[in-house]
């Protein structure tokens, strides 16, 4: 059941911010920081279909964190799901085409590690 | 505006392009940070004064919205997606992921300052860990691909 639920917080969260990146490249670079601007850039995003996935695959990983919070402590729920960190980085490497280099891979490791550190 | 060329650099990239590229990924930067420190000080503020909401009606979720500190926490949370998105649409996940986290830090010092929360010792050592990880990511350059990524 736990093991259940960390995989329900890490996969679909891991998934949600792939496509919500794929999707803002896709849409490409703000440049109207105007109102209408962003009024327009809100109507764009509810047609994105990978920003309306990745809405859903979040609101996924949200409640399950909310039920292993529930079930487990703090300090169990959030070290474990600080690896997706990792994952994330691997991810985008491979399907962002990003160029993942010894400083970020060095940076993302030492920033789980960090968030596990804080609240253990 | 516009009338002088723009400077190339050896890669024949318009440098004064790549300078605002920095430029406005810092700002948006600190805007995701603190917007997601005030979010959750908020937040955090004002669940406290509410207590534990625990009904299968909405209604008492939608009145705890009144309480002025959720309010500003929910603003402040709305305004960190919409700038998330905004830095998401140039710059690389890997970069905003650990850059961004340094909320964390953040989050724990305002925690420490305003809501006595004390860090014990291997906390400060997270804290620490943390912003030396973010350090290193600020230093690589924000955007690494060129145009959409593959289907």
């Amino acid at each position: 059941m736990i093991a259940l639920l960390v995989t329900l917080v890490v996969i679909p969260g891991t998934v949600g911010d792939l496509l919500m990146s794929a999707g803002m490249k896709r849409h490409g670079e703000i440049t109207d920081w105007s109102a209408m601007g962003l009024l327009r850039l809100g109507c764009d995003l509810l047609r994105n279909f990978h920003i309306l996935a990745s809405i859903v695959a979040m609101a996924v990983s949200f409640f399950a964190m909310m039920a292993l919070l529930s079930a487990t402590d703090l300090s169990f729920a959030v070290p474990i799901t600080a690896s997706s960190y990792i994952l994330e980085a691997a991810l985008a490497k491979y399907y962002l085409k990003e160029h993942v280099d010894w400083r970020r891979w060095v940076g993302v490791s030492l920033v789980a590690v960090g968030i596990a550190l804080i609240s253990i | 505006m516009g009338s002088k060329p723009p400077l190339l650099d050896q890669k024949g990239n318009a440098l004064s392009r790549k300078h605002s590229l920095l430029g406005k990924t810092a700002v948006v930067s600190v805007i995701v940070i603190s917007t997601n420190v005030v979010g959750n000080y908020g937040l955090k503020r004002g669940l406290v004064n509410v207590g534990v909401v625990e009904s299968w009606s909405p209604v008492p979720y939608i009145q705890s919205f009144v309480h002025p500190w959720i309010a500003i926490g929910v603003v402040f949370m709305v305004a960190w997606l919409t700038s998330r998105l905004a830095l998401l649409s140039w710059a690389d996940l890997s970069y905003v992921l650990p850059v961004t986290s340094f909320s964390y830090v953040l989050s724990a010092i305002v925690g420490a300052m305003y809501i006595n929360e004390r860090p014990s010792r291997l906390q400060w050592l997270g804290i620490s860990i943390i912003t030396v990880g973010t350090l290193l990511v600020v230093m690589t350059y924000p955007k690494t691909t060129n145009g959409s990524p593959p289907e």
